[in-house]
């Protein structure tokens, strides 16, 4: 049992890597360019399918077809955000979401026609690195291509932060995040800075697509799952941060392993359930500081409901100091 | 001589516009007398989705609350019926009473998703409903993915089980379409039509714009909900990756963004092109669906205000208008 549970908190935390990967795409596209992209998912899946695509027909070996797809997505994302992103931003917070989720539904049924209906993976490409494991003291099994998977995202991570720190491209895209209009005072195109962002995004997803191949299976509606799971990993680890995205990517990963010991169904919706509780807490907590404070706040809420009890009678003599301490 | 405002009142080409409607409801009552029953099934679900869209343009085209996880209250509704009706009750009646419980599952939901921002609470809307999905598979009558159908059904006679959903389909659509037109010429409709072009001019004229949009979040909660029974009970199997799939949610899109969002008679124009649509071009599968896609993205682009804006860019005005015309009087 106590084996059991150590194995699942080992897999689940290496298992957040990949969930670190994807979301730090998502989190990056909401913190700078306030943009929630529905299709990042099926972006996900689209890399993964290009990459199984050259090595399987093109016979490209696995490696070679990865360095070939990434550019070729990240140039995809600078496009897409070029022609449609931003054009839909123009139009408010409706169109983004309309035309992500319509790129989606192309996306998916797109692949589907393209590539049918069958579950591809990559895991037959990489050899034995698909199920080579190291045993550690008490019997501990450690894959070795989640191992890889994970310490992937802590660099991925590190690099982006070590980008957004210290370079030109990365000074532009937090300045535009900060003040968009301040940054283009300052000569920093926010548009190039925007489209940036995208295709760093795009090719995070890609990246993280390939991996979900390796490890296991994909299908041309795998997408929106993924999606799902980059964006609770995100809300968990805190929105707009890039070290939150591997603290929450852990978190879904572990509390989806736990979830999976006490039923093969439970995985997912441990996940969720974690999400929807980071999301009251949160809330709740934003609600209390609005009304100063957890004590304050409790406090009007027991006068409110006790008025409506007994029916509007007059409010008591010592209320408490809530407006002083908002 | 004293000047001031009055809200017009409805216009004459409305007043025509609603009496044809009239009796174009009229003419689907009577439909079964004489209609085949492919063209009654076909019909009912030309219904459930004049529903779906007239709910879904409720919450984003009037509420400015766009969600892609109304799935989630369509397929709760359909689980709901399935339960009740397992448990004894005449299906009929599990029906109605299915939409009334979702309307109980809905009001803790609207609590916590309508303090998010806009581009979240569409996402959470979603990751809501994959976990609500995720809870009902736990149920051992739904079986996991395998699902179960509604048998006491099948027990009814077919030509009245039809006859009688097609009807509740009809029933459901003008209540809808009677009840949106009611809300939303009235006080509700100023109301969050005020949050939608700028919220916070809204609320600081002292529009309760978490109440506003709490109400049009559980009707449109509703409305989702008895589509949804209806659909179960014509397609009597419940399958959760069906029933609380994505697919709704681009449907219901396309439908109100074709048609012409915010506006009162958009999504049933893009109700009945979805529906000649999916007759003509269904058999093409998952091309037809990347189409429907596409087109969404071209609607959003170019014509983001649907047919319905075309239509009015070309007359002047939009026929049975929600906006509110303040004309001056004197006297």
């Amino acid at each position: 049992m106590f084996d059991g549970v150590l194995q699942a908190l080992l897999q689940g935390g290496l298992l957040g890597g990949y969930y670190a990967i994807i979301a730090a795409g998502l989190s990056l596209m909401v913190g700078v360019v306030r943009f929630i992209n529905l299709a990042h998912g099926d972006m996900a899946v689209l890399g993964a399918m290009v990459t199984i695509t050259l090595t399987e027909v093109g016979g490209v070996p696995v490696l070679w077809s990865i360095m070939i797809m990434l550019p070729a997505m990240a140039l995809m994302g600078w496009v897409m955000h070029a022609t449609l992103f931003q054009r839909a931003m123009r139009g408010g917070f409706l169109l983004p979401i309309l035309v992500t989720i319509g790129l989606g539904a192309a996306l998916q049924n797109g692949m589907f026609g393209l590539w049918g209906s069958n579950t591809r993976s990559l895991g037959a490409s990489i050899g034995e690195l698909s199920w080579a494991s190291w045993i550690l003291p008490g019997g501990i099994i450690l894959g070795k291509l989640p191992v890889l998977i994970f310490v992937t995202a802590v660099v991925v991570i590190g690099a982006l932060h070590l980008m957004l720190k210290k370079t030109k491209l990365g000074r532009a895209i937090r300045a535009t995040a900060s003040d968009p209009e301040a940054a283009e005072m300052c000569g920093v195109s926010s548009r190039q800075a925007h489209r940036a962002a995208a295709a760093i995004a795009v090719t995070l997803a890609a990246l993280a697509g390939v991996f979900l191949a390796m490890r296991g299976q994909v299908t041309p509606y795998s997408g929106p799952a993924q999606l799902i799971f980059a964006f609770e990993a995100v809300v968990i680890g805190g929105i707009g941060s890039l070290g939150g995205t591997l603290i929450g990517g852990m978190v879904l990963g572990v509390s989806q392993s736990l979830g999976g010991l006490i039923s093969p169904q439970g995985s997912l919706l441990a996940g969720h359930l974690v999400f929807v509780s980071v999301l009251i807490w949160r809330l709740s907590r934003d609600w209390a500081r609005d009304h100063g404070g957890w004590r304050a706040s409790l406090a009007i809420s027991a006068i409110k409901l006790r008025r409506r009890l007994t029916g509007g009678a007059p409010a008591p003599d010592r209320a408490p100091s809530s407006k002083g301490a908002a | 001589m004293n000047r001031h405002h009055v809200i017009a009142g409805i216009s004459a080409p409305d007043r025509r516009l609603m009496a044809a409607g009239g009796l174009i409801a009229l003419g689907l009552f009577a439909l079964p007398l004489f209609g085949s029953a492919l063209v009654v099934d076909k019909l009912t679900l030309l219904m459930v989705y004049i529903i779906l869209a007239v709910m879904w343009n409720l919450l984003a085209g009037y509420a400015g609350l766009v969600s892609v996880g109304q799935q989630a209250f369509i397929g709760l509704g359909g689980y709901f019926v399935l339960r009740l009706v397992e448990s004894g009750m005449p299906p009929f009646l599990a029906i109605g009473l299915g939409g009334f419980l979702v309307l109980l599952a809905a009001w803790p939901l609207s609590w916590l998703v309508l303090r998010l921002k806009p581009a979240e609470f569409a996402v959470a809307m979603w990751v809501l409903a994959e976990t609500i999905r995720s809870i009902v598979m736990f149920d051992p009558l739904v079986q996991g993915e395998t699902g179960r159908s509604l048998v006491s059904l099948n027990a009814i006679d077919p030509d009245v089980r039809r006859t009688t959903i097609y009807l509740m389909a009809v029933v459901a659509v003008v209540v809808s379409l009677v009840l949106s037109h009611a809300l939303l010429r009235g006080r509700l409709g100023g109301e969050s039509q005020a949050i939608r072009d700028d919220e916070e001019a809204a609320s600081s004229v002292g529009v309760s714009t978490l109440r506003v949009k709490r109400w049009i979040f559980l009707i449109s909660a509703v409305g989702c909900a008895i589509a949804g029974t209806i659909w179960l009970a014509s397609a009597i199997t419940f399958q959760p990756r069906s029933a609380f799939g994505i697919n709704w949610s681009i449907f219901m899109l396309f439908m109100v963004l074709v048609g012409g969002l915010g506006s009162y008679l958009g999504p049933v124009l893009g109700a009945l092109l979805f529906f000649a649509l999916q007759e003509v071009f269904g058999d093409f599968g998952a091309w037809y669906l990347a189409g429907i896609g596409v087109v969404a993205i071209l609607f959003a682009l170019f014509a983001p205000r649907g047919i319905m804006g075309l239509i009015i860019g070309k007359t002047g005005q939009e026929p049975l208008s929600m906006r509110k015309l303040l004309i001056m009087r004197e006297g």
